[in-house]
């Protein structure tokens, strides 16, 4: 079902945890649809600096988190909202059509967090 | 797997007597009589007679069969009583019946998954035509009291038939112990081979023909017999007759056992005599709470298939699980919507308890006659790594122990 890609991630993800001093959290999904996205940021000069998430779901939802997170470091806040899920779903490689829902969750968090941020600010 | 003893029974009807059962040359009635030596094989292992049993191409025909062609057989009655819990290819038959003028009644089950006999007796209406009841449940092991659901059929007069796909061979099944009219039998769920099963159609029952075709099996399923298929089946229910189950129940409530060590586990389904159902107070809401009060072992007990386990894990999603326990060889199943094709979270978990959580977070072990010890050590063992490497990158572990 899954491809080879997507399950060496969802095996070793590089971007799971959390950051204790996050500059702010987004999250997105309840425990019902079955998947829940929580994003850490760390902003610097305006660029994400450090990113990090912890993810209640199947292993495309972990794959896709992960992926995302991957795509975004480094970025500025405005380059990481232009992130599409295409693009992440472009580095994960075939995706069954069933589990495309999930790496649009992903973006919805750093969304979430990335305005909660400028909000705040 | 298929049993290799299987294969070899199987293998004659492929390679040598390949002869079509219907032909009149001797390689033909070499293959007829090795499909009526099955017959009486499968007829005899569940009080049956011989003509009683028809060969079809498995669980799921067997069951769009003895629903779809009752019905249409004995229009003067519309109404079907079946449960919460069954197969999606008896929910889904239903559902089809509902659009062509069926009554259907969905009982539920309690917290373990039973239905009440209360309830069936309750449900049951002059216009009832068919009670069709899972008699041993593919998710969550629960075995149904089918003598005494059939006593009550009985005395209302109304059909019985109990879809025994997952139960044959594991647990007691006579058709007149019982009471039953119609009976749903595979083989691939006994190391047979995929595609065979049969439906016992007591003597008597007005149905209709399911397949037309050149009038085999008695004109009710029509299509050339699927020998080797069919030995293969017979040969398959042999060895099961022999198979020590309450070995497999003992391994099977070792498992549980050591499973539910792990913190915030529940068991899905049947808990025992005295069992108790979860590890600790850390429960998925109000009903898995109060067993959490009960005393006693952790055993799966004797109205649970003796190859089931079917556990709950907080914060965590069972295809998650599966998946990591896949990377180590190990096959697993979930009730999780992430696996089904609907994105629905398992009907019969759901039943059980409108628990999201715990629908999502649940795995199905399976056990057979094969399954070691030592197999079940290195389950355990992986099962143990994979839940608290998720839980770790859960963001609902620490949310809800806040709680």
């Amino acid at each position: 079902m899954y491809s080879k890609k997507i399950l060496e991630r969802f095996q070793k993800p590089k971007f799971a945890g959390e950051i204790k001093k996050a500059d702010v959290v987004g999250e997105v999904g309840n425990v019902k649809c079955g998947d829940i996205m929580r994003i850490y940021l760390k902003i610097k000069d305006g660029k994400v600096k450090d990113i990090k998430f912890k993810t209640y779901g199947c292993v495309a939802a972990i794959a896709s988190t992960d992926y995302l997170c991957e795509i975004v470091k480094g970025k500025t806040l405005d380059g990481a909202l232009k992130v599409t899920s295409k693009d992440v779903v472009k580095k994960m490689g075939k995706v069954p059509a069933i589990k495309l829902h999930c790496s649009v969750l992903a973006q919805d968090a750093l969304k979430k967090a990335i305005e909660k941020y400028r909000k705040k600010k | 797997m298929l049993d290799p003893d299987v294969v070899e029974a199987m293998n004659k009807y492929n390679l040598k007597a390949y002869g079509n059962a219907s032909s009149t040359h001797h390689l033909g009635q070499e293959a007829k009589m090795a499909v009526n030596e099955a017959r009486h094989v499968i007829a005899k292992s569940i009080g049956a007679k011989d003509e009683e049993i028809i060969f079809t191409s498995g669980g799921t025909e067997s069951n769009n069969f003895a629903l779809m062609e009752l019905f249409f057989a004995n229009p003067d009655k519309k109404h079907i009583i079946t449960t919460k819990i069954e197969h999606d290819c008896i929910l889904k038959t239903c559902k089809l019946l509902e659009k062509l003028g069926a009554k259907v009644t969905y009982l539920d089950v309690d917290e373990e998954g039973f239905i009440s006999p209360q309830s069936l007796e309750k449900a049951i209406t002059k216009d009832t035509l068919l009670v069709s009841v899972i008699h041993g449940n593919n998710e969550i092991g629960v075995i149904q009291n089918l003598e005494e659901l059939g006593k009550i059929c009985r005395k209302h007069k109304v059909y019985f038939h109990a879809d025994a796909c997952q139960s044959y061979t594991k647990t007691e099944l006579n058709v007149k112990k019982q009471n039953l009219d119609l009976v749903t039998l595979n083989a691939h769920k006994i190391h047979g081979p995929k595609g065979v099963g049969a439906l016992f159609i007591k003597k008597g029952t007005r149905i209709n023909a399911f397949i037309q075709g050149g009038g085999q099996e008695r004109g009710l399923r029509s299509g050339t017999e699927n020998v080797p298929g069919i030995v293969g089946f017979a040969k398959a229910v042999k060895l099961a007759m022999k198979t020590d189950n309450k070995k497999i129940s003992g391994l099977r409530d070792y498992f549980i056992e050591e499973a539910l060590k792990i913190p915030n586990v529940i068991l899905n389904g049947p808990k025992g005599a005295g069992t108790k159902g979860i590890e600790d107070s850390h429960g998925f809401g109000n009903k898995a709470s109060k067993q959490s009060k009960i005393s006693g072992t952790t055993k799966g007990g004797d109205k649970r298939l003796c190859n089931n386990v079917n556990l709950s894990f907080r914060y965590i999603e069972g295809e998650s699980i599966g998946a990591a326990l896949d990377a180590k060889g190990i096959c697993t199943s979930t009730g999780s919507a992430c696996s089904s094709h609907m994105l629905e979270p398992s009907h019969v978990l759901m039943a059980l308890e409108n628990n999201a959580e715990r629908a999502h977070g649940s795995l199905r072990i399976t056990l057979s006659r094969f399954t070691t010890k030592e197999e079940l050590d290195f389950t355990l063992q992986e099962l143990k790594k994979a839940v608290k490497k998720l839980r770790k990158i859960s963001p609902l572990t620490k949310l809800l122990r806040k709680v």
